[in-house]
């Protein structure tokens, strides 16, 4: 069997500063080339953090990395500065949750992504403007040629997503990070940007990591879902396997409260209590306080993958394993 | 842009006018008779009406300011009292000198408030940070015209390397461009420029160090820029803040370098201000302000502009 595109084993992220934060708790992550992983989760679980560790954004000063990242082969967290700034942007790229903070403002959209494209293929000015066109066409922005010359400022919300997208594609990367790209944006932009980047992505056979807290979202683009808790994954598995029988009782919690499929009259499942505060790892089930199935045993370790399907697995001993 | 421009020349005019009617009044609402400075006191009655009526200072005050306003817009800033000679003469080659020295220092505060600003912005709280704005606190905090003192009796007094007054060999006021003229210009320009450099530093440091901590700096770094790359973008996010800040400070150069051009006698505008001032000129202290003030004006218009020019989110409309 070949090694995926992908391969992240036992990611361990500490933020240390004024306050202690154990992001991450051993996050095991593997995609194929072609493959998208819908990760989901609250605010806090995780999944951001994921995908910055992915690029080495976190801050280094303050951050505490463990585990391994290797992505097409390449150890990421043992790469120097100058190797690090090859991989960024050409095999792995990033599209930021709001885009109008992600672009300089003082430089045209045409110049920000003619800049990548001669940072990483070293060709002359014209010929990355063009590519810069041709994206643009990509895309679907209207009257492209004007837009290059265009400011963030003068785009709106969708459109300049649109172009964040254009320049993440830009280099063509083996790996798209998105950061819930449409969370920002109006719900009818929403889903023609969630078409797009799920067209793009079958289309130039990239894999893709999106990171989102709307089930429907995650639905709509992803071929594999993974939903993080605590600075965990507690279940992955097939789309369809996830959503139709959900193992974890997070996860069934979560889609208890969505309004997908609720029944109009019935009161919406709210998951009670708060999410934990990661200031110490956490030892056992970081789920325990707040399930309904709770017992002594969930705190006292921290509980395995157990397989529930093909390919499907969920972080809890009080699912029953599927017959071998 | 251009038509941004001659808007912008527009809005310049009412400003110019109430520059020109504060100077105007400011120095008839001063205390003392200008006579007193150039008649005896014993001078018989008559003499100092005649005076009075040849100055026009016998006019009401609102005919003496038309007067005075038709003859500035023809470029007569008229007589100076003290000298009998014609005030714009006299400002016209004090302002070559002040430009110059107020240009110099300046650029000095600019060059070095970027690089203390942009290595603090960088190294947060490190140790070079603290140093940088300590010397930027001490810049802006020490008395110029102390240090001007420090600098002269350091550097011309125990080592008697440079000279502490005047602006070339001699007594001579016109400037040339050589070693003899431009040994004259150290000690003042670096006194002054202290000033600039402090505020700079302190502003480039803010912006850097908030321009770092957006998001569109982990962009870039996401899409493979090294630091030389990001630093060019940080650069061109903070250089319209940071040429507002200097065009500012070389307003104020302008006007208020009187301290500095005194302890070295300077022969630039703020030392022919003093004089004007101490003489009870008025003529040539209306001229004086009134030049001086539409320096600040004008200073701030090329700010606006350049801005303007190189911020793409500032509307030209």
């Amino acid at each position: 069997m070949n090694s995926p595109l992908v391969d992240i084993r036992d990611l361990r992220v500490k933020f240390s500063g004024q306050r202690t934060v154990h992001a991450l708790n051993g996050v095991d992550i593997a995609l194929s080339p072609g493959e998208s992983l819908g990760i989901l989760g609250e605010s806090g679980s995780g999944k951001s953090v994921t995908l910055k560790a992915m690029l080495r954004l976190l801050p280094p000063r303050r951050t505490t990395v463990a585990g391994s990242i290797a992505v097409d082969g390449q150890d990421v967290l043992a790469m120097n500065a100058d190797t690090l700034a090859d991989y960024r942007g050409k095999t792995v790229s990033m599209i930021f949750q709001e885009p109008a903070l992600a672009l300089d403002p003082v430089y045209t959209l045409g110049h920000q992504i003619a800049e990548s494209v001669i940072r990483h293929e070293g060709c002359d000015r014209a010929t990355a403007r063009q590519r810069a066109l041709d994206m643009f066409e990509r895309v679907r922005i209207p009257s492209p040629a004007r837009r290059l010359d265009a400011y963030p400022h003068e785009m709106s919300g969708g459109m300049r997503q649109r172009a964040m997208i254009a320049l993440a594609l830009a280099c063509r990367p083996k790996v798209l990070l998105a950061d819930e790209p449409t969370t920002a944006l109006d719900a009818t932009v929403q889903i023609q940007i969630l078409l797009l980047l799920r067209e793009l992505q079958r289309e130039m056979g990239m894999a893709m990591i999106f990171v989102t807290h709307d089930m429907g979202v995650a639905v709509e683009v992803s071929d594999r879902i993974a939903v993080m808790y605590g600075g965990r994954i507690v279940e992955s598995g097939g789309v369809a396997d996830v959503i139709k029988s959900p193992s974890h009782p997070y996860t069934r919690g979560l889609l208890a409260s969505t309004v997908h499929g609720a029944m109009r009259g019935t009161r919406l499942e709210a998951i009670a209590g708060a999410p934990p505060s990661l200031a110490t790892a956490p030892t056992g089930c970081s789920f325990a306080p707040r399930c309904r199935l709770a017992t002594p045993a969930c705190e006292g370790a921290v509980p395995p993958m157990v397989g529930v399907g093909p390919a499907h697995v969920a972080r809890c001993i009080a699912v029953a394993p599927a017959a071998a | 842009m251009l038509i941004y421009l001659i808007r912008r020349l527009i809005f310049v005019l009412p400003i110019a006018l109430a520059v020109g009617v504060v100077c105007f009044s400011l120095v008839h609402i001063a205390p003392g008779d200008p006579l007193v400075s150039i008649l005896p006191p014993d001078a018989p009655q008559t003499l100092v009406e005649q005076m009075r009526k040849s100055y026009g200072f016998d006019q009401p005050m609102p005919v003496q300011f038309g007067i005075w306003l038709g003859k500035v817009v023809t470029g007569d800033l008229g007589t100076s009292i003290a000298t009998s000679r014609p005030v714009a003469g006299e400002i016209g080659k004090a302002v070559g000198n002040t430009l110059l020295l107020a240009m110099v220092a300046t650029l000095i505060g600019f060059f070095f408030g970027c690089l203390f600003g942009f290595v603090a912005g960088y190294f947060r709280d490190s140790v070079i940070d603290r140093i940088a704005v300590t010397v930027s606190i001490l810049g802006v905090s020490v008395p110029h015209y102390w240090l001007g003192m420090v600098l002269v009796i350091c550097f011309s007094v125990l080592l008697p390397w440079l000279p502490a007054t005047g602006a070339g060999p001699g007594s001579s006021a016109d400037w040339r461009w050589d070693w003899e003229h431009m040994r004259h210009l150290i000690l003042p320009a670096i006194t002054m420029s202290v000033i600039p450099m402090g505020i700079i530093t302190r502003t480039v440091r803010a912006l850097v160090g908030d321009i770092l901590s957006q998001e569109f700096v982990d962009a870039l770094r996401a899409k493979g820029l090294t630091d030389g790359g990001i630093f060019r973008h940080v650069v061109k996010n903070a250089a319209p803040t940071a040429l507002a800040v200097m065009g500012l400070q070389l307003g104020y150069l302008l006007g208020g370098s009187i301290l500095i051009e005194t302890v070295f006698s300077w022969p630039g505008t703020g030392f022919l201000l003093n004089s004007a001032i101490f003489q009870r000129d008025l003529p040539l202290l209306q001229g004086t302000i009134l030049v001086l003030a539409m320096f600040f004006v004008a200073v701030n218009l090329v700010v606006d502009v350049v801005q303007t020019a190189l911020d793409p989110r500032i509307k030209r409309g």
